[in-house]
């Protein structure tokens, strides 16, 4: 046992087990912040792979935004110290056992399955090299679609800002 | 198991993705459904990084990917959000088995 592999079994713990907190929590609130710890595993699956700029990415967008959005929604919209209504118990053992079966078909296919690596060598993932190729208008560049994003990023600000609005009321 | 590879962490994102399947099909309210896509997006971001870094080392588009399914997930996010609240308002509930304003 090496520590990288003690290392990824911890952050495996984490994420996993944020992720069955995040499912099954009775209270709302709660459930947001394991969702939050399941998020900072998966960030720190991506430093471990050494992949800086998606961890520093997943950070910044997930963990500073998505979750702290989630929060505030639930602040507007619930009670967050009341529990939540407990899912019936037929669907509960529905869902786990078509949860399990899935997951466990999936596994045994990743198992039989022999991956090929390439034999290319490797490009280093720093912020320089993604960055490159992400503006570069040659064959290999994400010129457009980065584009094409930043329009869909203006239409789901204006869209969320639109459906948000308080209704005026008639006078 | 002598070195973490790729199948340790395709095992990791398959479970990642079930559990946020089993979320999904289990809560009623909205707010905790976008939790699980949000686990099941990010399981499937954890796969495109796995496939880059073991797979395919020469290229950067598994990196691509990622981001540009970050950045949609986050406007997906913000917009689902916003029509949550919109929803509360009207209904004053989350519930989706309450939700019939768009009921024929």
């Amino acid at each position: 046992m090496s520590a990288s592999i003690v290392i990824f079994y911890i952050l495996a713990s984490i994420i996993l087990g944020g992720g069955i907190l995040a499912v099954t929590a009775k209270k709302i609130f709660r459930s947001a912040i394991y969702l939050l710890f399941s998020l900072m595993g998966i960030a720190g699956l991506y430093f471990y792979l050494n992949y800086e700029f998606i961890a520093a990415v997943q950070i910044v967008v997930y963990i500073g935004g998505i979750v702290v959005l989630i929060i505030f929604s639930i602040f507007l919209t619930h009670a967050s110290g009341k529990d939540m209504e407990k899912p019936k118990l037929i669907s509960v053992i529905v869902s786990a056992l078509a949860a399990v079966f899935a997951c466990a078909i999936v596994i045994s296919l990743i198992n039989n399955y022999s991956f090929v690596a390439t034999t290319n060598t490797a490009i280093e993932p720093t912020v320089k090299n993604i960055g490159r190729q992400m503006l570069s208008t040659t064959e290999h560049g994400f010129i457009l679609p980065f584009e094409v994003v930043s329009m869909l990023l203006l239409a789901a600000l204006i869209g969320s800002i639109v459906i948000a609005l308080k209704p005026k009321t008639e006078a | 198991m002598n070195e973490i590879g790729l199948t340790h962490i395709l095992f990791l994102s398959a479970i990642l993705f079930f559990i946020g399947v089993y979320g999904f099909l289990t809560r009623r309210n909205m707010v905790t459904m976008l939790m699980s896509i949000e686990l099941i997006l990010n399981s499937v971001n954890i796969n495109f990084v796995a496939f880059n870094k073991f797979l395919h080392a020469g290229k950067l588009d598994g990196t691509f990917f990622t981001i540009f399914i970050i950045t949609i997930a986050a406007a997906e996010a913000a917009v689902a959000i916003a029509i949550i609240i919109h929803l509360y308002r009207s209904s004053k509930s989350i519930d989706v088995n309450d939700a019939d304003l768009m009921k024929f």
